[in-house]
């Protein structure tokens, strides 16, 4: 499966990048950060704390045990800071 | 019934010029970028385009059924806003003002910890800061 991982905040920051096209086998977004992390020092530091991490799949909020089913676009980023 | 994000600024006169003809009451609630210390010059925001007005929609259509609105409102705004700028408002609107003070303290909590913003203070000296989450926004929540 083909995937739009991206990346808001310190995450953008410490990934270096604010989006990325993965290929990948994972079936849940907490297979995903799996995949996500061995790729390299950075997305494994970026990683290193998942209460730190919210996720979205096609723009709608989700849990880390979230299928990902058919899902096109996934989101990584801190807890939220609006208003 | 609108959602809006963008970076320019919003003229809170103009947004209610017409806002909620025929309710009762009408509440509305204006954030503004505060330096509590001196040291800051201006918030970074960051958001996540797409997902960011969906979000503010949901939240909007949630909150006019469950307290029952005649009309809402959100706009928020993004990029650099200089400390004294309007960050973002909501407005409110129904027959009642119970419902109206609710349906806005309803939409700040759902916005605060669930709507794809990111905060990061600017320093006068130009140093970054990502603002953290607080855990009583997230208690907040709770509250609904």
């Amino acid at each position: 499966m083909t995937l739009d991982v991206l990346y808001f905040a310190w995450l953008r920051e410490r990934i270096g990048q604010p989006r990325e096209r993965v290929e990948t086998a994972a079936t849940t977004v907490r297979d995903l950060i799996a995949d996500l992390a061995a790729r390299d020092d950075w997305h494994a530091a970026a990683f290193s704390d998942l209460s730190a991490i919210r996720c979205a799949v096609d723009q709608q909020l989700a849990d880390l045990d979230s299928p990902l089913a058919d899902a096109r676009e996934v989101a990584f980023f801190p807890p939220m800071t609006g208003g | 019934m609108s959602a809006r994000v963008h970076s320019a600024p919003f003229d809170l006169a103009a947004e209610l010029a017409g806002f909620g003809s025929g309710a009762g009451a009408i509440v509305t609630f204006t954030g503004v970028v505060r330096d509590d210390t001196g040291a800051l010059a201006a918030l970074e925001i960051e958001h996540y385009p797409g997902m960011t007005e969906r979000a503010l929609s949901d939240y909007g259509r949630q909150a006019a059924e469950r307290f029952a609105l005649t009309d809402w409102r959100i706009v928020h705004r993004h990029g650099r806003l200089p400390v004294g700028d309007q960050i973002m408002m909501v407005a409110t609107a129904a027959r009642h003002r119970h419902a109206a003070f609710q349906a806005a303290d309803y939409l700040m909590d759902w916005l605060k910890s669930r709507a794809p913003f990111w905060k990061r203070e600017i320093g006068h000296d130009g140093a970054a800061r990502w603002v953290d989450a607080k855990a009583s926004d997230e208690d907040a929540l709770a509250r609904w």
